[in-house]
């Protein structure tokens, strides 16, 4: 079985954002970029699938600027074979939204008939939660999200997924996409010497166009704001004044 | 000319970073305490950098290394430098180029074994009365037969409590020269517990807390002829030709710490209020700040230009003693004005930077002190001269 993993660039989460001074988003140059957290561990968690012998093939593929090279690299001294780049736009402050990518990611599926998709569940840039079940849809294939748990059990996936309230196990059909969250796995460091053999590893370059895919934006950010700076704190002298501040705010 | 660091580069930074801060950094401050580490940490940080690729990561390929280029390597000694040495140099060891400089029977039982984390090495050249000026040594091995027979104390000599073997270096005769008579130097594989052979605790001092040295003593202590490494009287040939980067090792490893006091600076003159402002706000501060961010760049590119220039076999003895000079005043200055910066809660160990600013001091004097570094800087531009 040959996995696909779906990696984007996104800000570092270490990373103090600042808000462009005309609000048009977030400003992104010279800042420090890696892959989004989540992809991080649907990559491990393909890796993992792959020692385990239950897939032969990990295939990354990222879709943005050509700077996204640099995240396929990440996931290449991870430990996936091979690396897909699809540059769908010059500039590093457009973001591709989940649609274009899900369209692009049909036709990759296409060409490389994998047996899974592992996904992150959302990026970290602008928390969309949507490019996963778009492909499902787009496809027609099964999904499982909020995966903290995965198990490939022959045409059959068992994904414990984690809702409100608590966890539930499903069994879909393969192919299937599965979005990863949190809990799944802890991916690990990419290795000195695999970073070094990484660089020896196919990374292909395509373009949106080669899919005939536009790309170009259909949502118009109106407006970006940094959160509210929270206000000072109040210190009470007891209990029963807390209670009482707590009562009064209708909290308690 | 570009300064760029390579995709590969930025990863291996990134990798080393992370575990230093992860797995490394948890520890500091329990050593800085004990002064020890214990076994059981040193076996699980060892099989955790073993996993992430990073142990004995300066070495080549083929015998279990990383293969990384020059410059690479000292990316990954500046973020390892970042944290206490004992903790980077036992749990995330660099055995010694030295070692790659022997036999095939001589790797097999010296360079395997530290690859695998099971033992350490150490090198034992400096004696009470001969430090700066090895050559001139007294601790002799004199040829009996087939065998060599070793006398003759060693100190300061790094870690040798846990190494499993000592390169020694020891006089095994003289020359007659233009200028004088000179000693001949032979390099010796040691193995703990060779009949005359004591390692006896060393000094206690100042820097890296639970980085220990050792005296060692050579009473009568016979060697086979096998335990040579290199050929005899050709021992200051082999170091010559295998350590000649240990400079730009030590440059590195105070550029990581360097930084980290920096970055600790910048912070806290951002954060810290007097007088109604941030402290960064008074000129006596950031101007501080300016200098030493503009001297840590200075070292910075001293160190990546001579290792880049090593990578291209063009390096000169002055370029690795110009980086080693700056690289270990500056974090010396760097160390002193952090702390500065911090008021009275930079001499508290609830930071890093007191004993970053202890441990800056050694850097100093071993691997030559700054006066030899400057001996060799002016000696390569006066020679020309005939001076
Ligand atoms: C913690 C620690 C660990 C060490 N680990 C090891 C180890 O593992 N193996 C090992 O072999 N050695 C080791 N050393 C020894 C180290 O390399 C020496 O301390 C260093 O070479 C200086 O020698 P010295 O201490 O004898 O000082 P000296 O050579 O006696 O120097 C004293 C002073 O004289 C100055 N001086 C000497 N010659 C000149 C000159 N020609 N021109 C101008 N000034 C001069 C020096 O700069 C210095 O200021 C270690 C030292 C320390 C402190
Ligand atoms: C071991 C020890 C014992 C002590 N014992 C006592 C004691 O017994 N009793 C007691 O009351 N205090 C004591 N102190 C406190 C000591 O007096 C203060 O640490 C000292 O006054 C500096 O204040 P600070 O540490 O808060 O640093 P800060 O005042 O926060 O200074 C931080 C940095 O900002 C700089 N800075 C501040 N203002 C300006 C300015 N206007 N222009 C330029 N630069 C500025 C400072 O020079 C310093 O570099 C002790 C301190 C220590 C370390």
């Amino acid at each position: 079985m040959k996995v696909l993993v779906p990696v984007k660039r996104v800000i570092d989460y270490n990373v103090k954002v600042r808000v462009k001074a005309d609000g048009s988003g977030v400003d992104l140059a010279n800042v420090k970029m890696s892959m989004n957290p989540f992809d991080e561990i649907a990559v491990e968690e393909a890796i993992r699938l792959k020692e385990a012998g239950k897939a032969e093939e990990v295939v990354a593929v990222s879709i943005g600027v050509k700077q996204a090279q640099e995240t396929l690299r990440t996931a290449l001294a991870m430990g996936a074979d091979r690396a897909i780049l699809v540059v769908a736009a010059d500039d590093v402050h457009q973001d591709i939204e989940p649609l274009a990518v899900a369209k692009i990611l049909a036709k990759v599926v296409e060409e490389e008939q994998p047996g899974l998709v592992l996904a992150g569940k959302q990026a970290i840039d602008n928390d969309m939660n949507a490019t996963g079940q778009m492909l499902s849809a787009l496809l027609g294939w099964s999904q499982a999200t909020f995966a903290s748990k995965v198990n490939i059990d022959g045409d059959k996936a068992v994904v414990t997924r984690e809702v409100d309230g608590g966890l539930q196990t499903i069994k879909v059909n393969m192919p299937t996409i599965v979005t990863v969250d949190l809990r799944l796995n802890e991916p690990r460091y990419a290795s000195l010497p695999n970073i070094m053999k990484a660089k020896k590893k196919p990374l292909d370059e395509k373009t949106a166009a080669d899919y005939g895919v536009d790309a170009s934006p259909r949502l118009e950010v109106v407006k970006t704001t940094e959160p509210e700076a929270r206000q000072a704190g109040e210190i009470v002298p007891d209990v029963d004044t807390l209670v009482a501040k707590l009562k009064e705010k209708g909290i308690v | 000319m570009h300064f760029a660091l390579t995709e590969e580069q930025k990863m291996i930074v990134e990798t080393t970073r992370s575990f230093v801060e992860n797995e490394l950094y948890p520890h500091e401050d329990e050593i800085e305490r004990t002064g020890h580490l214990p076994m059981e940490m040193v076996r699980e940080l060892q099989a955790k950098a073993m996993e992430a690729g990073l142990y004995a990561a300066n070495m080549p390929e083929e015998v279990g290394g990383a293969g990384l280029d020059t410059l690479s390597w000292l990316l990954y000694e500046k973020e390892l430098g970042r944290a206490n040495y004992a903790l980077h140099w036992t749990c995330v060891a660099r055995p010694s180029n030295i070692l790659l400089a022997g036999t095939d029977e001589q790797k097999e039982k010296y360079l395997v074994p530290c690859m695998k984390g099971e033992t350490w090495d150490c090198l034992a050249m400096t004696e009470p009365g001969a430090g700066s000026d090895l050559r001139g040594m007294t601790a002799t091995a004199r040829q009996d037969g087939d065998d060599f027979i070793l006398n003759g104390t060693k100190h300061f000599i790094s870690h040798a409590d846990i190494a499993g073997f000592a390169i020694v270096f020891m006089a095994t005769g003289e020359e007659d020269t233009p200028r004088g008579k000179k000693k001949l130097i032979t390099a010796f594989f040691v193995d703990k517990g060779t009949p005359g052979f004591t390692v006896r605790d060393g000094y206690r001092n100042v820097s890296h807390r639970g980085y220990t040295n050792s005296v060692l003593e050579f009473d009568e202590c016979r060697l086979p002829k096998s335990a040579v490494l290199g050929e005899v009287h050709k021992g200051f040939q082999v170091a010559n030709e295998w350590l000649g980067a240990t400079r730009l090792q030590v440059a590195a490893t105070c550029l990581g710490r360097a930084d980290r006091a920096l970055n600790h600076a910048v912070e806290y003159a951002a954060e810290r209020r007097q007088f109604g402002q941030q402290i960064g706000k008074f000129q006596g501060v950031s101007f501080k700040l300016a200098d030493m961010a503009t001297e840590l760049k200075a070292a910075n590119l001293l160190t990546w230009e001579a290792g880049w220039k090593f990578e291209q076999d063009t390096v000169t003895e002055a370029d690795m003693s110009m980086a080693k000079l700056k690289a270990t005043e500056v974090l010396a200055m760097i160390a002193d004005e952090a702390i500065q910066i911090h008021g009275g809660m930079g001499l508290m160990d609830e930071l890093p930077l007191e004993r970053i600013w202890r441990d800056a001091r050694v850097e100093r004097i071993w691997e030559g002190t700054s006066e030899i570094q400057r001996h060799i800087i002016s000696r390569e531009l006066l020679r020309p001269l005939g001076g």
